[in-house]
Formats: C-alpha cells, sequence, structure tokens
C-alpha cells in the first residue's frame, strides 16, 4: 500500500497545482498583481456581479420572407409581361398565407406558358400548384424558409455585432439566444445605459426609399374612400408625419422599395443649407443604377414627375418631390437631431437589418449593487464554510480534519476549474458554490457515519475504514447523479444565471467526487499507515 | 461526540401524524394559491418594468408615489427594500406592469420612472441600480421554460432511480419531491414573495437535495432487504431511517446552516432564492423520512392485499 498511497498522494499534489494555476492564471499568460486582481482577471464574473446592460431582442423574420416573396412576386409580373402574357394578376404576399404567390385570371390557353416562366430557375424555391378556380399558386418551400430565417438572423446578428463594435464595448456577446430561431442575446459589460443601445441597434432597423403613389391623407378611411375603398395590390397604405411635429398623416406607397438599407454605400452625418442636421449618403453603384433610372423617368421637368418616401421601421419619415435624377448619392432631411443623425448614418454605414426587430427582455445591472452583491455572496460562502468546518471538527475531530482539508480542495478545484473553462460566475453561481459545500460535507459525513457504525460493531480501525467507503461510495454515486442530472437539464433549458447556477454545480460536484471520495481516503490511508493496527481512529 | 448513537424510533408508527402535517401544509399553500396570494410571479415570468433606485437619503415613499402620479404612472407600486437581517436601506423597487400586450414600447416604462424621478429629486439625484423589463413573449417563454425544466429533472430522476432501483423506489421519490415543491411554492404564495428565476433554480436545487436525502435512506433500505429477506418491510424501512438518521440530521443541519448564511448575509438580491433553500431543505428532509419511505411499505401492504408477491422487490443489486 506504501508505494501506492505516495503515488496518490503526488497525483493529488498535481491536481491541487494544476487548479491552483487555473485560479490564478488562466488561460491568460501568466502576469504578477496581488493575489485579489489575479483571481478577479480569471474568472468571469457575470453581469450581475460586474454590472452592465442585458437584452434579448427578437428579429421579425417573418417580414424578411414576405419581403422576400414580394419582390418575387413582382420579378414574376416583368417575366410574365416578358413573356407576352397580359392578363394574369399576381398577387403579393397577403398576412393570412405570408408565403404564397397567387397567379389569378391566367387568360384560356395560357397556363402552360405561365407553367413554363414559374417552373424556371428563378422560381425554384416555390412548390407550384394549381387552384380549383384555375389560378396558381406558388408557396416557397419549407427548406427554402428555414434557409431564409437562418440568414435574416445571421445577417442581424452580423450587423448588430457592427454596429455595437462602433460603440466602444470591450468584450461584448451578441449571439443566437433560446429554443427559438428568431432571438438574439446581447450583453454589454459595463454599460449602463441601455436607452442609448437600443436606440443605435434599432431605431433605424429598416430605412427604404418607396415611391409615392399618393396622399397625404388625414385617416386610413380618407385614404381608402380616395381610392375607392380598394388599395392597388401594389401598394400599401403607410403611416407617417411629413416633417418632425407634424401630426400623422397616411400615404400610399409602391410596396416595392426603390432602395434599400443594404443599398447604402455610405452615410455621413451633416447639415443642410439652412444648417439643420441631416444625412448624405452614397449607394452600391448597382442600387445607383436602378435608382437613376426610376428618378430620370420621374424627375419634376418629365411627363411623369413623382416624389419618394423615406420610410424608417415601416413610418414615413420624409416625403421629397424628384428634383433631378440622382444616381449614387443624395441626403435624407427629416428633422433629426444631431445625435440621431449621428446614430441613423452610423446605421446606415454598418448595413441595415433585414428585418426590424424588438426587445423581449432587458436587465441593467448598476456597477455598484454588483460589487456590493460579491461582497455579501463572498461573506455568506466564507461563513456558511466555516460554521461548517468549526461543526466538522468538533463532531469529528481527527476525521474533522479530511473533511475540511476536502473542502478547501474542492473550492480551489471549482475555482481553477472556472479560471481555465472561462465559465462565468453569476451571483446564483456564488449559491450554487455554497450549495457544493453542502454536498460535499454531505459526502463526508455519509463516509464517517458509516465508519463509526463498522467501528461499533467491532471492527478494526482499517477495516471499518475500508468497509465504511466501500458502502458509503454506492449513495454518494446515486445522490450525486440525481442532482447532475437534474443540473444539467436547468443548464439545457435555463438562461443567464440560471445556467451559471448549474454549471457551478456540476463542476463543484465532479471536484466533490474526487475531494471527498479519493482525497480523504488517501488521508485516512496514511493516517492507518502511521498508526499501528487496532489503534482508535480519531472519528 | 456523538448525537443519535442508536435511536429506535417507529417512525411508520407516526404515518398518520405525518399525512396529517403534510395535508395541513399542502392544503394551506393550495388555498393560497387558489384562493389568496395566488402565484406570486416576479417579473421574469409575468412580464412589466422594475426598476431598483437607491436614494442618498432614506426615501419617503409617499413623496415617491407622489412623483409617480405625477408623472400618470398610477399602477406603479412602490416597495421598500429591507435586508433580511433588518438592515435599513436607502433603496426602493418601482414596479410597472405590462403595458401593453405588445412587446412595442418596451423602454418607455423605464424612461418614464427616470424622468419623474430626475425632475422630482434633481438635488439628490438617485441613481438607478438595476433595471428589469420584460415583454409579455419572453415571460411566456420562461414560464414555459421553468415548467418543462421542472418536469424534465424529474423525469429525468425517475428513470435513473427506476435503473438503479425499481419503479416504484422512483415514483415514491418523484412524489416526495412533489410534495416539497407544492409545500416551498405554497410558502412563498402564503407569505406573498415573488417567484423569479432565481427561485426557480432553488426549487430546482431543492429538487435534487430533496432526492438526495431519498436516495440514502432507499440505499439503506435496499442493502439492508437484501441482508435479512425475513423480516417485514416496515421493520426494515424502520431500522434504516434509523441508521441513517445521524448522517440525516448533520447533513441537513450543515447545509441548512450555509443556506441560513446565505439568508441571513446574502442580501437582499438573493433573498427569495436563499428563502426557497431554508424551507426546501426543512421539508426536504422530512419528506425523505415521512413520505417517501412510508410509500414503500403502502405500496407493499397494496400489493400484498391483492394476493400479489408479499415481499418487495429489493431492486437490482449495488455494487459496491
Amino acid at each position: 500500500m506504501g508505494k501506492n498511497l505516495a503515488g496518490k498522494t503526488a497525483s493529488i499534489i498535481a491536481v491541487l497545482v494544476i487548479f491552483f494555476y487555473g485560479i490564478f492564471f488562466g488561460f491568460n499568460a501568466p502576469k504578477m498583481g496581488s493575489l485579489k486582481t489575479l483571481i478577479t482577471n480569471n474568472i468571469n464574473l457575470g453581469l450581475d456581479l460586474k454590472g452592465g446592460t442585458h437584452l434579448v431582442l427578437e428579429v421579425h423574420v417573418a417580414e424578411a420572407i414576405a419581403s422576400a416573396v414580394d419582390r418575387d412576386a413582382a420579378r414574376l409580373e416583368t417575366d410574365l409581361q416578358k413573356a407576352g402574357i397580359t392578363g394574369a394578376t399576381v398577387g403579393r404576399s397577403d398576412p393570412a398565407h405570408p408565403q404564397t404567390i397567387v397567379v389569378s385570371g391566367i387568360p384560356a390557353g395560357k397556363l402552360g406558358d405561365v407553367r413554363n416562366v414559374v417552373q424556371g430557375v428563378d422560381y425554384a424555391n416555390y412548390e407550384v400548384t394549381t387552384a380549383p378556380d384555375g389560378s396558381l399558386m406558388l408557396t416557397m418551400k419549407q427548406a427554402a424558409v428555414r434557409d431564409l430565417s437562418a440568414r435574416t438572423l445571421d445577417t442581424s446578428i452580423e450587423t448588430i455585432r457592427e454596429r455595437i463594435d462602433k460603440l466602444g464595448v470591450a468584450e461584448p456577446v451578441i449571439q443566437k439566444y433560446g429554443l427559438g430561431e428568431n432571438q438574439i442575446l446581447v450583453e454589454l459589460p459595463g454599460v449602463s445605459d441601455p436607452a442609448r443601445v437600443e436606440e443605435v441597434i434599432q431605431s433605424t432597423a429598416k430605412l427604404e426609399i418607396h415611391a409615392v403613389v399618393g396622399g397625404p391623407w388625414g385617416t386610413e378611411q380618407d385614404a381608402l374612400q380616395a381610392n375607392n375603398g380598394v388599395i392597388p395590390p401594389d401598394s400599401m397604405l403607410v403611416r407617417g408625419s411629413g416633417s418632425a411635429g407634424a401630426p400623422e398623416q397616411v400615404w400610399l406607397l409602391k410596396r416595392v422599395s426603390e432602395v434599400e438599407g443594404t443599398d447604402f454605400r455610405d452615410a455621413q452625418p451633416s447639415q443642410d443649407q439652412n444648417g439643420r442636421p441631416n444625412i448624405r449618403f452614397t449607394l452600391t453603384t448597382e442600387a445607383g443604377d436602378r435608382f437613376y433610372k426610376y428618378t430620370s423617368e420621374h424627375s419634376a421637368n418629365t411627363a411623369t414627375p413623382g416624389s419618394m418616401a423615406i420610410v424608417l421601421d415601416n413610418k414615413v419619415r420624409e416625403v421629397a418631390g424628384i428634383q433631378s435624377a440622382i444616381r449614387d448619392s443624395g441626403e435624407i432631411t427629416g428633422g433629426f437631431t444631431q445625435q440621431q443623425a449621428n446614430d441613423l448614418s452610423l446605421m446606415l454605414r454598418t448595413g441595415a437589418l433585414p428585418a426590424s426587430i424588438s426587445y423581449l427582455e432587458t436587465r441593467v445591472v448598476g456597477p455598484s449593487l454588483g460589487a456590493a452583491s460579491i461582497r455579501q455572496g463572498v461573506i455568506a460562502a466564507v461563513a456558511g464554510m466555516l460554521a461548517v468546518m468549526l461543526f466538522m471538527l468538533v463532531y469529528y475531530r481527527g476525521a474533522g480534519i479530511n473533511a475540511n482539508l476536502a473542502l478547501i480542495l474542492n473550492l480551489v478545484i471549482l475555482l481553477g476549474f472556472m479560471g481555465f473553462t472561462g465559465a462565468t460566475l453569476t451571483l446564483p453561481g456564488i449559491a450554487g458554490v455554497i450549495l457544493t459545500i453542502g454536498m460535499g460535507v454531505d459526502s463526508n459525513v455519509l463516509i464517517f457515519e458509516r465508519i463509526r457504525e463498522e467501528l461499533r460493531a467491532g471492527k478494526t480501525a482499517a477495516a471499518a475504514v475500508q468497509q465504511g467507503f466501500a458502502h458509503a461510495w454506492v449513495t454518494i454515486i446515486d445522490t450525486h447523479v440525481t442532482t447532475i442530472v437534474s443540473a444539467a437539464i436547468l443548464f439545457l433549458f435555463g438562461t443567464g444565471p440560471v445556467r451559471g447556477f448549474a454549471l457551478t454545480l456540476v463542476f463543484g460536484l465532479l471536484a466533490n467526487l474526487f475531494t471527498a471520495v479519493f482525497v480523504s481516503r488517501v488521508i485516512f490511508d496514511s493516517h492507518l499507515q502511521k498508526k499501528e493496527r487496532g489503534a482508535p481512529l480519531s472519528i | 461526540m456523538e448525537l443519535f448513537r442508536s435511536t429506535n424510533i417507529d417512525w411508520l408508527g407516526k404515518k398518520w401524524y405525518f399525512l396529517g402535517f403534510s395535508l395541513i401544509f399542502s392544503v394551506a399553500g393550495i388555498l393560497s394559491l387558489l384562493f389568496w396570494h395566488h402565484l406570486p410571479l416576479g417579473v421574469d415570468f409575468k412580464g412589466g418594468t422594475q426598476i431598483r433606485v437607491e436614494f442618498a437619503q432614506t426615501p419617503n415613499e409617499a413623496h415617491i408615489r407622489q412623483a409617480m402620479d405625477r408623472a400618470g404612472l398610477h399602477d406603479a407600486t412602490i416597495q421598500r427594500i429591507s435586508d433580511p437581517s433588518g438592515h435599513a436601506a436607502n433603496k426602493v423597487i418601482i414596479a410597472l406592469p405590462q403595458s401593453s400586450a405588445t412587446d412595442a414600447a418596451h423602454d418607455a416604462g423605464r424612461q418614464s420612472v427616470e424622468n419623474a424621478l430626475l425632475a422630482n429629486y434633481h438635488d439628490s439625484t438617485p441613481s438607478i441600480e438595476q433595471v428589469e423589463i420584460v415583454g409579455p413573449t419572453a415571460g411566456k417563454q420562461l414560464q414555459k421554460q421553468a415548467f418543462l425544466a421542472t418536469i424534465y429533472s424529474l423525469i429525468g430522476m425517475l428513470v435513473y432511480l427506476w435503473f438503479r432501483f425499481e419503479l416504484i423506489y422512483g415514483v415514491a421519490a418523484v412524489v416526495a419531491v412533489f410534495h416539497d415543491t407544492l409545500i416551498t411554492i405554497g410558502a412563498f404564495s402564503l407569505t406573498n414573495q415573488e417567484i423569479t428565476l432565481t427561485v426557480i433554480a432553488a426549487i430546482l436545487t431543492l429538487i435534487g437535495y430533496s432526492m438526495n436525502d431519498t436516495i440514502v435512506v432507499f440505499d439503506r433500505i435496499r442493502e439492508n432487504l437484501a441482508l435479512s429477506r425475513r423480516e417485514s418491510l416496515a421493520y426494515v424501512v424502520n431500522r434504516s431511517i434509523n441508521q441513517t438518521l445521524s448522517r440525516t440530521v448533520i447533513s441537513s443541519g450543515l447545509t441548512f446552516l450555509t443556506v441560513l448564511s446565505l439568508y441571513l448575509f446574502g442580501g437582499e438580491v438573493l433573498h427569495g432564492f436563499s428563502f426557497a433553500l431554508v424551507v426546501g431543505i426543512l421539508i426536504g428532509t422530512y419528506s425523505s423520512i415521512a413520505v417517501a419511505a412510508p410509500m414503500l411499505v403502502a405500496y407493499q401492504e397494496w400489493r400484498a392485499k391483492r394476493g400479489k408477491t408479499a415481499t418487495l422487490p429489493a431492486g437490482k443489486k449495488a455494487k459496491a
């Protein structure tokens, strides 16, 4: 047993050294500094402890899908005209069936021609079926919907990341979140002004320029009346005020936008001739060509003069007549403050979000509360631990030392583990540490009580230790596995701080299996080796 | 030092007292859940806005109330924070219910509260320590997640116990744990304390902990059954509880001590969390002795009456 024991002791010391290293240095290159800063640098603190902003937002993925369907419908209309099919109506995505385009009123004998067009490569994402009334229905395939949703979410995350980066936040977390496929988690350590962040992320979630068909009217009823009660299928009613402070009005706009957020190449905050903040923008070449074609056909001195509406988050921000053809640069004036103009041009520079977003959760923790929480949590942990250690010493005497050593080692391993893996310590995580202490003590108590029972039954010290560990081991495994099962489920289904708690608990329990069973046994064995056989055990 | 050196208590003989005790607490909790405070869900689940503000001096609640009323926030609730240790704190929580059925206007509540505070306390600026805004979508999602997490962890543990012992052991343990959860949630309802995400974490922890206690007793029952198949199950169960009693009292007592320290010194942020654990550890320890173990005996008696095997299967033999 002697050699074996030396090997085991060596392995315990090795583990101790490794995890001590983890606490102080973690993944980072070794740096010198005070004990406290070394620990706090290497243990990742959660937002609830160091303060910051936590946002959960939802991307309206359905919007991106609907606008993709709209674009395809507009293209289909052109393609049908090119193929010489007139008279058929192309229905746009209606709210009840956002993924379906309906081609109705197909002239007799032309069905085959229409089919040829819709079976083209441009419409490969659609399933084509024939309705009883002879119209064709193009429904976007599930796989394409999923693809588009995933892409919309990824693009949103990228865009938000770029915007947040420009805010200069250190170590932000921006990632997919939750069980659904449309949520994003944003965590910004040290930022405690959520309003500014929300504005930068969202205020111009979607910017488009639409051609104006008619308006403005005071209410939607007025607008409907002016159009004989029917909104043309290629148009839509949009609310908004022409200029800041003006009462809300309703405009009739072309449904497909002339320019979208992704068409902007650059945007800078600037001022117009009256010194009001505005935004100067530049379009991509492709969008510029498109825009030139439209504006040159509809400028003030042509036969069909027109105006354009700048639509921000589905609200008309400004309506302006087209003075002359614009190719690739222009300006947006809309009664902005300088801050808004700055933020808006930042958004345009970093690309538009593919769909609008809304906020589901905002949590902000001020730095002082975080610091107070750490202090209180640590005081509670230390107080609890001291009370437990004192009791173990009084109640189990010599063996109490085993338990206390195991407890301290457990804590070292747990913190070292967190240093190595970069796991986040949250306030509930500190509670998890306290609970780990409880479970660790329980393992020791189980073993010690069992050893006492064996001793009472008249066994020798060595046999009692052997039997005590053997019997208690079964129970310890059962209790640990069940707790790990529930912690693992908590980790899978929980979020944020709850996850931190679950993770800490799992680490702690694994460390506990090592310390309470293996380390404690080695201490007992080395103790027994020194004693003569039959000498009483201090327990 | 040794407590409970050799106890010989007839636990099963007291099962009617236990049943009465459990019924009183369960029924009180259920009645409160149904008719009194109901389920006092926190902002995490119910949605709404909650702002924690620290003032330079002890704030006058009536004054804050007036400030909120002037700002048109008539449905705001104002609650002064006090530590469990009775520490006077210059802090209040101002809560607004979910303003609308949508996730839009998410931040409006926070802004109006901040504006109202700034307008009324401009000479001693109160500092905003914590803001929590949860929209209806997130709230519903969190409710669903918490429910699923609880159900799944119960199923997970049932399956593990079924695999390690027998189905009846798993069922008895799950019933005991359900009993603990019900009484703990009932305690939250009776004392009208908010159930937040961290409280759910605490309840899941207590499920794990109560399960532990039950398993320690079950392990001993299994061991004793394997040793002596002649004695009646009731006798074996009683002896097993008595044999593990010192461990139960010491372990639970020490865990209770750490949790109590968390409750007393952990600060009011962890108040709900530690309250759930304080209640849960007491009730979890009790239920392993008073609910789970008697169920095994009751099951065996029921089987015997129907003329089936008289002895309870000892389960798969444990490998030591």
